[in-house]
């Protein structure tokens, strides 16, 4: 066999189709959507598009698209975590208090919290597992609870501020020295095309057809444009800030997680068909524990980030609509309702939908109730697409 | 050899079966037939570690074997495709085939690996998928019962057994399946074929076993067997 017989052929268009209509669509809608939004923006308010606003978009969205990332942790399993927001509330206020009230150090507090976020996932797990509980309503009795817990934890004063130049402030505040980010970008393009091409080696090498030549090269010389883009509008500002680093390492992370290990694996197999999985020797409890116990934990980093962020907590935090914002953005980003499909950047491109949003109506000074429903519109669409795909894969 | 000798089985006051035997030979098609309720699917889930048996029990090469659960039945090397198929709509084929078993290195998946073996498997029992890197949910039913079936093989069993498998298709992917059964027996594996539908038994099988109200009740080789009289077999009418 020579390499041109093994190279997969184009889809012819009724194919094209059918894979549509199955809701093989991938992220294209949302990158569709991403630049309607900038365009949309952009030639209304010429500050939208600027190195500095840019910026801001990105710092605002690590701390609610790492909760997203939680979220689409359990979508996966097809089920649903409402206590995310009061968990990430609640972990961030343990870390403060545990810094600022009790003097301990702020990196020993940030683990503190995680772990408490994990045990707290853990709590879920069992009760959804073991007790056959829905997610909707233990995770409903989360939202309840873990938000008293950190009124009660708070007390009186209702308020606890961070040191401005101390550990967990500063990680917001940090940016990236231009070499720094350089090395980076240079280094995650030489891996990811290292990879890329070593897989096409083995690939070859086990007889197995390899996508053309010129895909592969297309979608390596796209994440070069793409990082390098990002780094000079960013280094126009202030630089690239440590919070999207951190932000987007989880999502790599976890993508690579999802797809190359064998946990990664189970967990789309139970979001799938439960019955197969369960049939395939798969532990499906101890997946689905998992599931909650790496959203539970996500969700406490996110709060984590928006402490970081806001330099302070208090009653607020965790609370208002950063739920519902971070479950909308799993599922703007393509993550089914249904479980089973889905891949991390989801966490990433929702959010970057509904913040650019968010920003740019605020721009033009939109009164926040229309923000509110145009969110609710897009959430909407997406949903339907969801839906249809999945009517669609049941025929 | 396989066999379950003697088997009894009671739920409450139904005797689903009493003192049923089956033989199973490597590189023979044995078909299970027998009206409902006669007892085919309580009898292949006490050969496939299901259920256990009031009395008798299933034995290998002669040696009483010991299946308390599904696990163990697999270890032996029974394997069973069920009547839903158990695929994950959302996963590719080679996901599927892999399922529960992935070759991994740590806990890493060795996607090539699996995939090279997956097309020479799927290759060598002829069963033309154009992109095994689809989600199943897009193939046809006959490409989804090949999936199920080339499944059962990756432990590399000594006995398949087959429930139905094509009662939910068309003619043409019908035929598909019986080929596909056809190489199993090349093969040189033992195949349990439960099956409704008689054209289809007489097109593959080399043994049909007939069972009545939850006993053996006749037993022909297909190729001296007349339709009458396996019917006769099945309702208990005088041959
Ligand atoms: N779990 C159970 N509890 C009670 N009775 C059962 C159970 N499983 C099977 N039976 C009874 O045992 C008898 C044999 O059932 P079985 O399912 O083995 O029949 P079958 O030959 O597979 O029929 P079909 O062709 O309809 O699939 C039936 O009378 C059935 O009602
Ligand atoms: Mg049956």
């Amino acid at each position: 066999m020579n390499a041109s017989t093994l190279t997969r052929k184009p889809y012819t268009p009724k194919e094209a189709v059918d894979r549509l209509r199955h809701g093989d669509l991938g992220a294209w809608p949302v990158v569709g959507g991403l630049i309607a939004i900038a365009v949309v923006f952009g030639s209304l308010n010429e500050h939208f598009l600027s190195p500095e606003n840019l910026t801001n978009l990105a710092l605002q969205m690590a701390a609610t698209g790492t909760i997203s990332l939680g979220i689409i942790m359990v979508l996966l399993l097809g089920e649903i975590d409402l206590s995310a927001g009061s968990v990430s509330g609640l972990c961030a206020v343990v870390m403060a208090i545990l810094s600022v009230r009790h003097g301990w150090n702020p990196v020993l507090a940030i683990v503190v919290a995680l772990a408490a976020g994990a045990l707290i996932g853990l709590l879920h797990g069992i009760m959804f597992t073991r007790l056959r509980m829905p997610s909707f309503v233990v995770t409903l009795a989360g939202l309840i609870g873990w938000q008293g817990l950190l009124l009660y934890l708070l007390g009186e004063g209702g308020i606890v501020n961070l040191p401005f130049d101390g550990f967990v402030a500063k990680l917001s505040d940090t940016w990236l020295p231009p070499w720094l980010a350089w090395v980076i970008i240079v280094l995650l393009v030489a891996v990811s095309g290292g990879s890329s091409l070593l897989t096409r080696r083995l690939r070859l090498a086990a007889e197995l057809p390899v996508p053309p030549a010129w895909w592969t090269a297309t979608k390596i010389g796209g994440l070069a444009v793409v990082l390098v883009a990002v780094l000079l509008v960013m280094s126009a500002d202030r630089g690239v800030p440590l919070l999207l680093v951190i932000f987007g390492t989880l999502v790599v992370a976890f993508d690579l997680v999802l797809r190359h290990t064998v946990f990664g694996r189970w967990m789309y197999a139970v979001g799938g068909n439960v019955e197969a999985a369960r049939r395939a020797g798969i532990g499906v409890t101890r997946i689905r524990v998992l599931a909650f116990v790496l959203s539970s934990t996500l969700a406490a980093f996110g709060g984590i980030l928006s402490a970081s962020r806001l330099s302070a907590v208090n009653q607020g935090s965790g609370g208002s609509d950063i739920l519902l914002m971070a479950i909308a953005a799993a599922v703007i980003g393509g993550t089914s309702l249904f479980g089973g499909r889905g891949r991390t950047y989801a966490a990433l491109l929702g959010i970057l939908v509904i913040q650019s949003i968010t920003n740019g109506m605020f721009l033009l000074s939109v009164d926040s109730s229309v923000r509110y429903m145009v969110t609710a519109a897009v959430l909407a669409l997406a949903v339907a697409i969801d839906s249809l795909a999945r009517r669609g894969s049941a025929t | 050899m396989i066999s379950a000798t003697d088997v009894s089985k009671r739920y409450g006051a139904v005797q689903a079966l009493q003192e049923v035997s089956l033989d199973l030979h490597p590189g023979e098609v044995v078909a299970l037939v027998g009206d409902n309720g006669a007892g085919k699917s309580t009898l292949v889930k006490v050969i496939s570690g299901v259920i256990t048996p009031d009395s008798g029990g299933v034995a290998i090469d002669g040696e009483r074997a010991r299946i308390g659960n599904p696990h163990d039945a697999q270890r032996l090397g029974i394997s069973t495709v069920y009547q839903d198929l158990a695929l994950c709509e959302n996963l590719d084929v080679v996901a599927n085939l892999y399922l529960g078993a992935e070759r991994r290195r740590w806990s890493l998946l060795s996607h090539i690996r699996m995939e090279r073996s997956a097309r020479d498997l799927l290759a060598s029992l002829d069963v033309r998928i154009r992109d095994i890197r689809v989600p199943v949910a897009m193939l046809s039913g006959g490409q989804r019962q090949s999936v199920a079936i080339a499944r059962a093989l990756i432990g590399e069993p000594r006995l398949v057994i087959l429930d139905e498998p094509t009662a939910a298709l068309g003619v043409e992917q019908t035929a598909q399946v019986l080929d596909l059964i056809r190489r199993l027996r090349e093969r040189g594996l033992a195949v349990l074929l439960i099956s409704h539908n008689l054209a289809d038994v007489r097109a593959v099988s080399d043994r049909v076993v007939v069972l009545r109200l939850g006993r053996n009740a006749g037993e022909f080789r297909t190729a001296d067997a007349t339709q009458e009289s396996i019917v006769a077999a099945i309702t208990g009418a005088a041959a």
